[in-house]
């Protein structure tokens, strides 16, 4: 690795760690939303997951699954976009910092 | 019914077979992976050549312990609908390590979360204070495993108690002494494979009775025991207790030192996104899978069988392979249930070991002027102090009431090794006080209110009344270990800690001189 630290572009780099707690801290939000929703709603009003929507089901039957599912989708969310632009905006950074460097 | 009969609890030849066939191939691979066990880096973290996909398989591995195979499933098959709420919240922490942690910790550090606390503090009382929340969160979650592994092997296969946490303590050490981090993967991920694999099997043979429709299987429940089966229960009572099991088990995941560690094995922070990824989804797949084998347990077994095994609904499982599968079908699950407790154990042993030797005895002893071989060496020492110790503490808590140890690890991982490990990674002014006051804050906040909690002071104290109401502590003991951070940072700066903040975030962002 680089021993040679150099300064990377202020405006870039403020740019990038600003739009990565943007990304971590909504797709966050929305997974505490989802589940102390399902909490909530289990503490207070479980009649609601009682409710039957058919033969051997409830609505909390799949809503659980649903909960389980939104954990993995925003998991594939944040690793797309992670490892795609992110990572591209990482890679240009790095790219300046060398290149002025020479 | 009262006609069923089970050979669970009796020597079960294929049972044996199976379990020297998965500990002779284990085995194996740790006498080739101690060959590329002999520097810190391959003893601690398999030398960073492990993949996304591989330790997806191996997060998962570490993760699925017996008893929430077990566990679970039995909490199902007698209660339906509420066992799938333990699920869900051991499966949300698993997006917060992701958006929160995953990039930092793998950045940042070298072998232990440690490491990224202490980046730019002073050393000596950050590692203490690390290191205590660090065994802490072990040690407990370890005793829970080695008495469960105990009775359960007992229940299955009729060996004595004491016999089976010995042979469980040997293999692991023989596991992380020789094969340190690489042996240990590979145990992982042959477990995570089979675990899953079975667990699908019986699914399957579950499903075929049903025409393949799980609502048809939900439905003969239904039948059987009422539609309450289908809808959340009593377990849910307290609303308060709910929201602080909720967040004792979403943070906690995020702050267990063997899963954290896992993700110095691989190479870089991509790679480290994607085994969260994978990871996701394969506990995902296997608490569905857990879900229907407590429903078939319940339809095709039913309550009165499983508790006549065991009250806590832990045979459950096995139970129903015997039913659909038979006797050489339930001796392989039974196998298979050994070697998920073996997989957890030696994950376990070896973060704990890691903290021993290179948080403490690197870091503080040395003062960080080890050499790589003495590192290496004290690694292993402590691979067999900690090894022997939970032999003697498994034999020690032989028939007490464990239940609570694993609460207890979450709630200790949330609010002594999360918060710390946050702050530290977002918040300039993070200092070195305000790290050791906001651990020592989580975790005797956290240890302290579960003993005056009804599962310590009613249910293993044998008091009338609890002192402190809810049976988890972390809707208080991690606000309060944040809380403590800020206002300790606040009160006793650290400048050194400031000016070095920029140097922190390059690298953290970008990687530069990340190992």
């Amino acid at each position: 690795m680089d021993t040679n630290i150099r300064q990377p572009d202020e405006a870039l780099f403020q740019e990038l760690v600003r739009k990565k707690w943007t990304v971590s801290l909504v797709l966050t939000a929305i997974m505490l939303a989802i589940y102390y929703g399902f909490i909530l709603v289990l503490a207070f009003a479980k009649d609601i997951l009682a409710a039957k929507i058919g033969e051997g089901l409830t609505v909390g039957i799949p809503i659980g699954a649903l909960v389980i599912l939104s954990a993995c989708v925003l998991t594939g969310v944040y690793v797309a976009w992670a490892n795609g632009p992110y990572d591209r905006a990482v890679k240009k950074i790095l790219e300046n910092m060398r290149g002025e460097g020479k | 019914m009262n006609e069923f009969t089970s050979s669970i609890g009796q020597p079960n030849a294929v049972s044996i077979i199976f379990f020297f066939v998965f500990v002779a191939a284990t085995l194996v691979i740790t006498w080739f992976a101690a060959k590329k066990s002999r520097t810190a880096s391959q003893f601690y973290a398999a030398g960073r050549s492990v993949t996304g996909l591989q330790n997806g398989l191996a997060l998962a591995g570490d993760y699925m312990s017996a008893a929430s195979f077990l566990g679970i499933a039995g909490l199902v098959a007698l209660k339906g609908y509420d066992g799938l709420i333990y699920s869900i919240g051991f499966l949300v922490g698993w997006p917060i390590i992701m958006f929160l942690i995953a990039e930092p910790l793998r950045n940042l550090g070298k072998y232990t979360f440690a490491d990224v606390v202490a980046y730019r503090l002073r050393q000596k009382p950050v590692r203490i204070a690390a290191s205590v929340g660090s065994l802490m969160t072990v040690a407990f979650y370890l005793i829970a495993q080695m008495v469960g592994s105990g009775s359960l092997v007992k229940l299955m296969f009729g060996l004595p108690y004491e016999g089976a946490v010995i042979a469980v303590g040997a293999i692991m050490i023989a596991y992380v002494l020789f094969g340190g981090m690489l042996a240990t993967t590979w145990v992982q991920i042959i477990k995570a494979v089979l675990l899953m694999g079975g667990a699908t099997v019986v699914v399957f043979l579950v499903l075929t009775t049903y025409g393949f429709s799980p609502t048809a299987l939900f439905g003969a429940a239904a039948a059987k025991y009422g539609d309450k089966v289908l809808a959340p229960g009593g377990l849910v009572s307290n609303p308060w207790d709910a929201l602080s099991l909720g967040i004792a088990l979403m943070f906690g995941t995020a702050g267990l030192p063997h899963i954290l560690m896992r993700f110095y094995t691989v190479p870089d922070a991509k790679a480290a996104r994607k085994s969260v990824f994978y990871a996701t989804g394969f506990i995902s797949y296997f608490y569905i899978l857990t879900f229907i084998i407590g429903f078939g347990a319940m339809a095709l077994v039913g309550h009165d069988v499983i508790t006549r095994f065991d009250k806590g609904g832990n045979m459950a499982a096995l139970l129903l392979a015997e039913v659909t599968g038979g006797t050489v079908f339930l001796g392989f699950i039974a196998a298979v249930a050994f070697a998920t407790i073996l997989a957890v154990v030696a994950g376990l042993t070896l973060a704990g070991a890691t903290t021993f030797s290179h948080d403490l005895y690197v870091n503080v002893f040395k003062r960080g002027q080890a050499t790589e071989q003495d590192e290496v060496k004290m690694a292993k020492r402590g691979t067999l102090f900690l090894g022997v110790l939970a032999v003697g503490l498994g034999i020690a808590f032989k028939g007490q009431n464990v239940a609570f140890m694993v609460g207890l690890a979450f709630a200790i991982a949330a609010s002594a090794n999360f918060p710390a490990l946050l702050m530290s990674i977002l918040w300039k002014r993070f200092s070195t006080t305000g790290a050791w006051v906001s651990i020592a804050t989580g975790a005797t906040l956290a240890a302290g209110l579960i003993i005056l909690s009804p599962t310590v002071w009613v249910d293993v104290l044998g008091n009338a009344q609890a002192i402190f109401p809810w049976k988890n502590p972390a809707l208080i003991s991690l606000p309060a270990a944040f809380v403590a951070g800020w206002i300790a940072s606040l009160l006793c700066p650290d400048r050194e800690a400031q000016e070095k903040y920029a140097e922190q975030k390059i690298r953290n962002y970008l990687a530069v001189g990340a190992e």
